[in-house]
């Protein structure tokens, strides 16, 4: 089933120069099983689509049950060049948890999100 | 076992005036540390002091200081903070003459400097000294002569020597926000400079608490709906410990919430990479932090490490890049949307009637797509409300005030129902690029002084 990431992960978003980044955290140690499975590189950078003009990086933090995403190009220059409202991108975090997330049945049992 | 406490008082310059107060009058604190600088400050302070000699600090702090010295004195706390910008001296000396005007004789003020590269930056490329931009590799010498604020980031050492000097307030300029926490850990704790995970441990408690309230329930999203008294929120405190352990905490009886996910959210908070954290004292490792419920509002720190320093400072340019503005107005249902996307084709083609130039036009409809852009999908038919947010960029000063004078005519000479122009034509700013680069840590020379009233 598929299942908007925001059920299985909290977020938190800033700045660095032109570059956002994103640290993505799952409530649950089974989560983030999911999270590394399913919220790969490629996954955000089409998500994102043309709100990211470069790369995306992803790191792993097992020991915090995250991930770590920095989307290049994604602030209109970042700092004072940029004219965006999120010239901070204080709302990528957001905007990253809408993304759609697959996961077994299994999985949405153990996370409680079964139908 | 011995612990040291230091309390996190500012996370930005403009944050919450009565949180360092309350750090010092709510609950029992070792040390207070205050962060005042973004990076685009030193620009704006670099401007306040070319106008007048007397100016380029936060002066918020002297307010501060002024306030709660006698909560320091009587109770031994120290502060470490990176207010005094651009004129540390200036800084120094407006505390001084605080600590006289309340009858304080022997109050130690250490100042320290360093971070100032402005006037050096000729001579640096004089003398071959390459500096590139880190992020684009553009050299130097191609903005040198619009720059306005250069300055490096400094750490513990010269912070660790002030408070061993007998400092009790210490005011430097670009210290890195980690090193205004990791400085008491090493001073009381006797730690060494190359045990790269003492130094790492106390890098990482200087991150956690370096944007203040937003590691006690600010900016959550974890449960936010549930984080209780927000209004009254306690700002963060690390309870450090001899063996390289710490707790993150608050003051009993304050709002907002410090568990595991709330620490979690701020560890990652402008994180890159994150086996290499690299600031002047060390290169720490996020991915051995191994966190504990503690308790209520108490969440513990260990297993930290870390790796040796590297041979550089960063430095951080902000040089004059050009001009811009934004202004906004509101539609109103029905039709708001479709009324903010007929003035934004209006206004765009009397800019291009006019024949100005600039490098960026930015459209924006807030309400629509200003946070998520298209992720955020087609907005309701009968959405109530839109704002439209229109920017330009360029190296034209006189194109850009042009458009400022553009907006307001679209009242009456575009789509009806619209509001939200009380304020007047937009305002014009220079911009201030940020140019951040690397330069050899021989090259600067840090210098600690103590003065005392």
């Amino acid at each position: 089933m598929k299942v908007e990431l925001t059920k299985i992960a909290h977020a938190r978003s800033g700045d660095k120069g032109d570059t956002a980044n994103v640290g993505v955290i799952a409530f649950a140690k089974e989560g983030y099983d999911v999270l590394v499975r399913e919220v790969t590189q490629e996954k955000v950078k089409s998500h994102f689509g043309d709100l990211v003009k470069g790369d995306v990086e992803r790191f792993e933090l097992p020991n915090l049950g995250a991930l770590n995403f920095l989307l290049h190009g994604a602030l209109g220059g970042g700092g004072t060049l940029s004219l965006m409202t999120d010239a901070q991108g204080k709302t990528f975090s957001t905007a990253l948890l809408r993304m759609q997330v697959e996961i077994s049945d299994e999985e949405a049992g153990k996370l409680g999100l079964s139908e | 076992m011995k612990k040291v406490r230091v309390a996190s008082g500012q996370g930005f310059w403009g944050d919450l005036l009565s949180a360092p107060v309350d750090q010092v009058r709510k609950g029992p604190i070792d040390y207070l540390m205050l962060d005042y600088l973004a990076e685009v400050t030193m620009s704006i302070m670099q401007k306040q002091h070319a106008r007048n000699p007397e100016a380029g600090f936060a002066r918020d702090f002297v307010s501060l200081v002024a306030e709660i010295l006698p909560d320091l004195v009587e109770k031994n706390i120290k502060i470490l903070s990176n207010a005094g910008g651009v004129n540390v001296e200036g800084c120094a000396e407006a505390i001084r003459k605080v600590a006289e005007d309340a009858g304080r004789k022997g109050v130690k003020i250490g100042v320290v400097t360093g971070d100032d590269i402005l006037d050096r930056l000729p001579s640096f490329l004089e003398q071959g000294i390459e500096i590139n931009n880190m992020d684009t590799g553009e050299p130097l010498a191609e903005i040198l002569d619009r720059v306005q604020a250069a300055n490096v980031y400094l750490g513990a050492r010269p912070l660790v020597e002030a408070l061993d000097k007998g400092a009790q307030i210490i005011v430097g300029g670009r210290l890195t926000d980690t090193g205004l926490t990791l400085a008491p850990m090493m001073h009381e704790f006797g730690w060494s400079f190359d045990n790269w995970d003492q130094v790492a441990t106390g890098t990482i408690a200087g991150h956690i608490i370096e944007c203040g309230g937003q590691c006690s329930g600010g900016n959550c999203q974890y449960d936010w709906q549930n984080i209780p008294d927000l209004d009254d929120i306690g700002f963060p405190i690390i309870e450090a410990y001899e063996n390289g352990e710490f707790v993150v905490t608050k003051h009993e009886g304050t709002g907002g919430r410090i568990n595991i996910p709330s620490v979690k959210e701020q560890l990652l908070y402008e994180m890159g990479d994150p086996h290499e954290y690299i600031t002047p004292d060390v290169v720490a490792d996020f991915t051995t932090i191994q966190l504990a419920d503690d308790g209520v509002d108490r969440v513990r720190v260990s297993g930290i490490g870390g790796k040796e320093n590297t041979d550089f400072y960063k430095v951080s340019i902000a040089y004059s890049d050009g001009w811009k503005s934004v202004g906004t107005l509101v539609y109103s249902y029905p039709d708001a949307y479709e009324k903010a996307k007929a003035a934004d084709k209006i206004l765009r083609k009397r800019l291009d009637a006019l024949g100005l130039e600039f490098d960026v036009i930015l459209t924006e409809f807030v309400g629509v797509n200003a946070a998520h852009g298209h992720l955020a999908g087609d907005p309701p038919k009968d959405i109530p409300e839109v704002q439209l947010r229109i920017g330009v960029r360029g190296k034209n000063r006189d194109h850009v005030t042009r458009f400022t004078k553009e907006i307001a005519p679209l009242i009456l000479t575009g789509p009806p129902a619209v509001t939200g122009f009380a304020g007047g034509r937009p305002k014009v700013e220079e911009i201030m690029a940020y140019f951040p680069a690397l330069i050899p840590k021989n090259l600067i020379e840090t210098k600690v002084e103590i003065i005392e009233s």
